[in-house]
């Protein structure tokens, strides 16, 4: 009897005080002291690599310059640029984005799985092929561009519209994949709820389930704000880098490294703060889920 | 000594087998229950045969329910009530049968237009409206304006008397409000047919009571057609004026609660009433249990009959009784002890599988345990036997 008891006791009471003595298996895994070097040294140095440059463009800025630089009128005029872009892109993100979210979480249909892929495939390609696809379809001999220039006398390329185009192409995916996982989240019950009470599928969608899933829809607007503020190579194939008219912050930057470095790294302060504010925005959904 | 040792007025817990787990098969099915004429007769209140049929599940109720009527599906986890509830909301398709409302179909009519109001069962209040929003939901989609949908909420709220929480959001109304609120939404959109999916289910035990019997009062003064889904048999009796009971999509059994409550007719209710239930051939004052043993009853009766009675009938004795007549006296064995307060519910196999109530001492003395051997005897005048 004693034999086969005894070693049962002894492990079941290591088992359970195990986890209060510290620097036993079950803690190693949680704090940073015990980490095995093969993974804290590799870690160490991704850490360094994403935080160095920023920390580079902070100590090399022309600190004594920037006012200077900053309110130079090209400077504001890029700025005034990207932001106007990247708002009426995100706008046209949220107009047709939603919906097609919409369509993606709630309607079911034959090649759903398709469309999603199609949908997504911005977030992967290349930005300079969607330039080179937009000019293929909305140019002025494009697919779809010829018979706009044509019926309505509307030119997109190398125009402020082609820049919110390209932007837009670029940024949409991002709304699309955060709305659609919110609505996805979201009771559908709600929706059927409201349609007991009368509301069509389009009140009930614009009176309730709106409002539910608004938190994952400006969650996906500020990601979509921040991919289009940040486009470039969209933007510099499809619209070009006219000053004043298609020239955005990223493009001011790179041209400006060319000339002038010094006049380059205020302008990527300006979009560094702009990103550190947006994140500072989106603390409260991201930020926390670590603990 | 006198070991019999009886319980008082319970109503849940399990008892009967045998013969009943088949009783439902000889009673009318919905076919039956359908005469022609009749469909043409019913102008008000609810007429329905909700057929619907999803993969090997087979939802198939007949409903007939009058204006000012409140009747309850009762039935099983998994019976079909919420798809039957759902098909009358319009939120499930019909694949066959019919759906009229005081004359008129509304098989194809979808749930937006339907006179139909449904409180669901966690309410599924919006959760970014206030209590009075919520109300006036359902008046704004039907045209009203803002302040008349409005005023048309508030009414409903003090009515519900709600009037004070008018403003809270669902997450600040405790259960019984947040059902009143979602009673005064599906109100407020004056349904001619008005459906209750477990309407207490999500309430703890206390609120419960008192939800019920506001409920309860709600229901009354409600002119047009109520139906109300419900595992609970309490709910459903003191709910409704006539309950449905549905299993594996079917009806096995409709009638007042009394009725039903007293007469039996399969396994299921027997066991939510808490009785012993039986099927047999009668012949005289004896009903014989197929092959297996027989009851002796106080009716008169001939033909296939149910004959019940409560676990507080039996009687328990260790060694058979000596002088006590061969009638109702069987020989089991103890399956299974529960426990309730201070009752002990046995469960007993054997000659004739049944249920038996007994008060703790009495079971300490009897010394009953799993695998006990017992006789167990029923007086005559404490059965219950009728035609099936």
């Amino acid at each position: 009897m004693t034999l086969f008891d005894e070693p049962e006791p002894e492990t079941a009471s290591e088992a359970t005080t195990g986890s209060l003595r510290g620097g036993t298996p079950g803690r190693r895994f949680r704090g940073g002291g015990g980490a095995p070097l093969p993974l804290l040294v590799p870690a160490l140095i991704g850490l360094a690599f994403l935080i160095v440059p920023l920390v580079a463009l902070l100590v090399r800025a022309p600190w004594r310059s920037l006012p200077g630089q900053l309110t130079s009128a090209e400077v504001w005029q890029a700025l005034r640029l990207s932001l106007l872009c990247a708002t009426a892109a995100t706008a046209v993100s949220l107009l047709l984005g939603v919906p097609l979210a919409w369509l993606l979480a709630r309607v079911r249909f034959p090649g759903r799985g398709l469309v999603r892929a199609l949908v997504t495939l911005p977030l992967v390609l290349p930005p300079v092929v969607g330039g080179v696809a937009l000019l293929t379809a909305l140019g002025r001999n494009g697919v779809v561009g010829r018979w706009l220039d044509s019926w309505f006398g509307i030119t997109l390329p190398f125009t402020t519209g082609g820049v919110v185009i390209a932007e837009a192409f670029v940024a949409m995916p991002f709304l699309v994949i955060s709305v659609e996982g919110t609505l996805r989240a979201a009771d559908p019950r709600y929706e059927e709820a409201a349609a007991t009470l009368g509301a069509s599928r389009f009140t009930a969608f614009r009176r309730v389930t709106l409002p539910l899933i608004m938190p994952g829809i400006a969650a996906g607007a500020v990601l979509a704000w921040a991919r289009a503020l940040g486009e470039f190579g969209a933007t510099i194939t499809f619209a070009g880098n006219f000053p004043g008219r298609t020239q955005t912050m990223p493009l001011a930057v790179y041209l400006a490294l060319q000339s002038d470095p010094e006049a380059a790294m205020a302008l990527s302060l300006v979009l560094l703060a702009v990103s550190v504010a947006v994140l500072a925005g989106l603390r409260d959904r991201w930020m926390t889920t670590g603990g | 000594m006198d070991d019999r040792r009886t319980a008082a007025g319970r109503k849940s817990a399990p008892a009967v087998r045998s013969e009943a787990s088949h009783a439902y098969q000889a009673l009318g099915s919905s076919e039956a229950r359908e005469a022609p004429a009749a469909v043409e007769a019913f102008k008000e209140g609810l007429d329905a045969r909700l057929v619907v049929e999803r993969g090997a599940f087979r939802l198939d109720v007949a409903l007939r329910v009058a204006p000012g009527e409140v009747a309850a599906l009762l039935g099983p986890n998994g019976a079909g009530k919420t798809t039957a509830l759902r098909a009358l909301a319009g939120l499930t398709t019909l694949t066959g049968g019919r759906l009229r409302l005081d004359g008129a179909a509304l098989e194809d009519v979808p749930p937006e237009s339907r006179p139909v109001g449904v409180v669901f069962q966690d309410y599924l209040l919006f959760p970014h409206l206030s209590a009075l929003d919520n109300v006036a939901f359902g008046p704004r989609c039907q045209g009203a304006t803002r302040a008349q949908a409005r005023a048309r909420a508030a009414e409903w709220l003090r009515r519900l008397g709600l009037a004070d929480h008018a403003d809270a959001k669902p997450r600040r109304l405790s259960g019984g409000q947040a059902q009143r609120v979602a009673l005064a939404r599906a109100l407020a959109t004056r349904p001619r047919l008005l459906l209750l999916d477990e309407p207490l289910a999500a309430l703890d035990a206390r609120t419960r009571l008192e939800v019920r019997a506001q409920l309860r009062r709600h229901l009354a003064e409600f002119e047009a057609v109520a139906v109300l889904v419900t595992h609970d048999p309490l709910d459903a009796m003191v709910l409704a004026d006539r309950l449905v009971v549905v299993e594996d999509g079917r009806v096995v059994q409709e009638g007042a609660p009394s009725d039903i409550a007293r007469h039996p007719r399969s396994d299921y209710i027997a066991r939510l009433v808490g009785l012993n239930l039986y099927r047999g051939d009668s012949d005289g004052h004896v009903v014989r249990l197929g092959a297996g043993p027989s009851i002796t009853t106080t009716e008169v009766l001939s033909g296939p009959v149910f004959v019940a009675f409560p676990p507080s009938a039996v009687t328990l004795y260790r060694e058979r009784p000596a002088g006590a007549s061969a009638r109702n006296l069987w020989r089991c064995e103890v399956a299974g002890l529960e426990t309730h307060r201070d009752l002990v519910r046995a469960d007993l196999s054997g000659e004739l599988p049944l249920a038996a109530d007994l008060t703790t001492v009495a079971a300490a003395e009897l010394d009953l345990r799993p695998g006990a051997e017992v006789w167990a005897t029923v007086k005559a005048t404490q059965t219950h036997a009728y035609p099936v």
